[in-house]
């Protein structure tokens, strides 16, 4: 891409992004047996946009391919196929020194703050990591007195500094594990289930402090949940995702109140809602297919209440739908009413 | 009103530490009516699981019931010996937990479980067992069950094995089924499934649940009363309704408001300062006032019970105007 084509709100780009899981059988069963080689396709051509300062959320059940996304965005997996482009530049034609310099300008979050945390250093040593890592201070004072900002920042006291994990609870550690990846000073945040683990009450404090620190430091979020009510609160567009695709994408107002995708009005209805207690809801027929034998054309298509033979067999393209990006034949070709939730 | 299917009277639960007794569950009592769904939420550490845990005899040492009462149709189980105590197990209780993977023998066949579950409590041959093995897992929604009851817990997913769990509970119709966080372990739109089918074999069957969980959603849609705990006591407990959309205790207001809600426009959530407090240090007075934002001295020195709060009842001092005159229900 010219240099000058780089849109100055982008952040990031991803584009057909696809990883493949060899889960073949060993070697010796594929020689004696004849097993042929197979390959789990976790992540299937999604396609999306970040801009600097919003909240992107991706959301869907488990298996989905939402985690993975996350981490071929950070890294921890180099992808089959597709593109990653933080701020303009493809992060996979980066090398070593480069990318160590691109790697200070994302950070994640995990979703198990009692396993992403070291059990034998201390607070201190954890949160100062990725600043010594990045020499980004040289002098052990000012480091100091950087992660005691830093801890308070989020919540804690700097003398919190000198205690180990084990001392805190779970959302004090994940106020450490924030703490963390704010060392850095990034600009964009992989928050990969970040309150799934915390209580109600703990996560509304986790939320809000997110929340805070985004208008502070202008952080710009990719946010992974399976919890949509979270979803609704923290962000500004949202993209369903199922079996490795992204089916649907919209502004956060725009996907809660017409939600286009039998799965995303399913995944709404499937929420319990407090307020309405005692009313049955529809139950959702079906469970998610086996990602190794995926069905043909839309992957949707056997739970689907509106299902016609074009999604058995054509698969559906990610396109525009009034301000809203759907991949599915029935709402393109308008076999599927609208409904509109005010 | 006959007497209720089960009373809990003043349960205490302690657990004996090097560093002292600690109280994980405090005074707690409590009835669940023949055919009532008793909703329990809390924050981990409340004691809600435990409770479940006392009321089915399988609390592991060191923990012990060190007070308290357990009547099962009016009939007292907490001091039961263990073999006692066992043919109550399953018979008259049954118990699901969370997590179904760990539920089942991944050795056995699921019909091999069931039927062993029916023949320990029924008196039944093994055709008979079989049969109604078959039965069972097709009312909880598995589908071509002849063929599926010779298939083991790793050929089922996750939702599956979950409904093999509830027809293991249900084997022997108990009257009471514990169900201990059903579908935390389950993606939502398997969640909503499950829900659906607990209701309606416990409508069906006239079966009493006590369901713990921390997901306030579930226990709206499910439960006819709703108990909310807190270091080991009940701070609130009413019908759903009431608690859900008035709620008496201070700590009850604050975790409601922190739920996020679908299509709420808020710009942060409401939370409640600080974290539940250690068992090793339970504040004097009410557990909840160093965080309470109503607090006042009465507060901090004396331990406030249950009393008459609105259509609910709520272990707190704002409330005490109400009880003047009331005999303690």
């Amino acid at each position: 891409m010219p240099e000058a084509l780089v849109d100055a709100k982008l952040l990031l780009q991803v584009e057909g992004l696809t990883k493949d899981f060899d889960v073949s059988r060993p070697w010796l069963n594929r020689v004696i047996e004849g097993a042929p080689r197979q390959l789990l396709r976790a992540v299937d051509g999604v396609s999306f946009t970040i801009n600097r300062g919003e909240t992107l959320s991706l959301v869907g059940e488990s298996g989905c391919g939402k985690s993975t996304v996350a981490r071929l965005i950070c890294g921890l997996y180099s992808p089959t196929a597709g593109k990653v482009i933080f701020d303009g530049v493809d992060l996979a034609n980066l090398h070593s020194e480069k990318m160590l310099a691109m790697r200070r300008r994302f950070q994640m979050i995990f979703q198990d703050p009692y396993a992403s945390l070291n059990p034998r250093w201390r607070v201190e040593k954890i949160v100062a990591e990725p600043i010594r890592s990045h020499h980004l201070i040289k002098d052990e004072a000012a480091l100091h007195k950087r992660v005691g900002e830093l801890l308070s920042d989020v919540g804690l006291s700097p003398y919190d500094g000198e205690k180990y994990p084990h001392e805190f609870s779970g959302g004090q550690r994940q106020r450490i594990s924030i703490a963390r990846a704010l060392s850095s000073n990034p600009e964009f945040l992989v928050c990969d289930e970040p309150t799934s683990a915390l209580d109600v009450s703990v996560q509304a404090q986790i939320l809000n402090l997110m929340r805070d620190l985004q208008r502070e430091h202008g952080l710009t979020y990719l946010f992974i949940s399976h919890n949509l009510a979270v979803v609704s609160h923290i962000s500004t567009r949202v993209g369903v995702m199922y079996l490795g695709r992204i089916v649907e994408i919209a502004a956060t107002k725009t996907i809660f109140r017409r939600p286009l995708h039998p799965y995303t009005q399913m995944l709404q209805s499937a929420i319990p809602d407090i307020t309405m207690s005692g009313k049955a809801r529809t139950p959702v027929a079906g469970e998610v297919p086996n990602p190794l034998n995926p069905p043909s054309g839309c992957t949707f298509h056997p739970r689907c209440p509106h299902v016609k033979d074009k999604c058995r067999e054509v698969r559906p393209e990610l396109l525009e739908f009034d301000g809203a990006s759907v991949a599915c034949h029935g709402v393109h070709d308008g076999w599927i009413p609208i409904v509109n939730r005010t | 009103m006959t007497a209720p299917l089960l009373q809990v009277r003043n349960l205490r639960v302690e657990f004996n530490t090097r560093r002292g007794t600690l109280t994980a569950i405090d005074d707690v009592s409590f009835d669940i009516a023949q055919g009532e769904v008793l909703g329990v939420v809390g924050e981990s550490g409340a004691g809600k699981s435990l409770t479940g845990t006392a009321i089915i005899g399988l609390l592991e040492p060191p923990g012990r019931i060190a007070g308290g009462e357990i009547l099962l149709e009016g009939e007292r189980i907490d001091n039961l010996p263990a073999e006692a105590m066992r043919k109550i197990r399953g018979r008259r209780i049954g118990a699901i937990f969370q997590d179904p993977l760990t539920s089942l023998n991944p050795l056995y066949t699921v019909g091999r479980q069931i039927v062993e579950t029916i023949q320990t409590h029924l008196p039944m041959s093994n055709d008979e067992a079989r049969k109604r093995a078959i039965a069972l897992l097709a009312e909880v929604g598995i589908p071509a069950p002849e063929r599926r009851i010779d298939h083991y817990p790793h050929q089922f997913s996750g939702g599956m094995r979950q409904r093999v769990v509830i027809a293991l509970a249900l084997c022997a119709n108990p009257k009471l089924i514990i169900a201990d966080e059903p579908t935390t372990a389950l993606d939502v739109s398997i969640q909503a499934q499950i829900i659906t089918l607990l209701k309606k074999l416990c409508r069906e069957n006239g079966t009493a649940v006590m369901l713990v969980t921390h997901d306030m959603g579930v226990i709206a849609e499910t439960a006819d009363r709703v108990a909310v705990m807190y270091a080991g006591r009940i701070v609130e407990i009413g019908p759903v309704q009431d608690v859900i959309h008035d709620p008496q205790h201070p700590y009850t207001a604050g975790l409601m408001a922190s739920i996020p809600a679908l299509g709420q426009d808020v710009e942060r959530l409401a939370q409640i300062e600080g974290s539940m407090p250690r068992l090793n240090a339970i504040p004097a007075g009410c557990p909840f006032n160093p965080r309470c934002p109503r607090v006042f001295d009465r507060c901090r020195v004396e331990r406030p019970d249950l009393m008459p709060a609105g259509k609910s009842r709520a272990a707190c001092w704002l409330h005490v105007e109400e009880k003047k005159g009331v005999a303690h229900a």
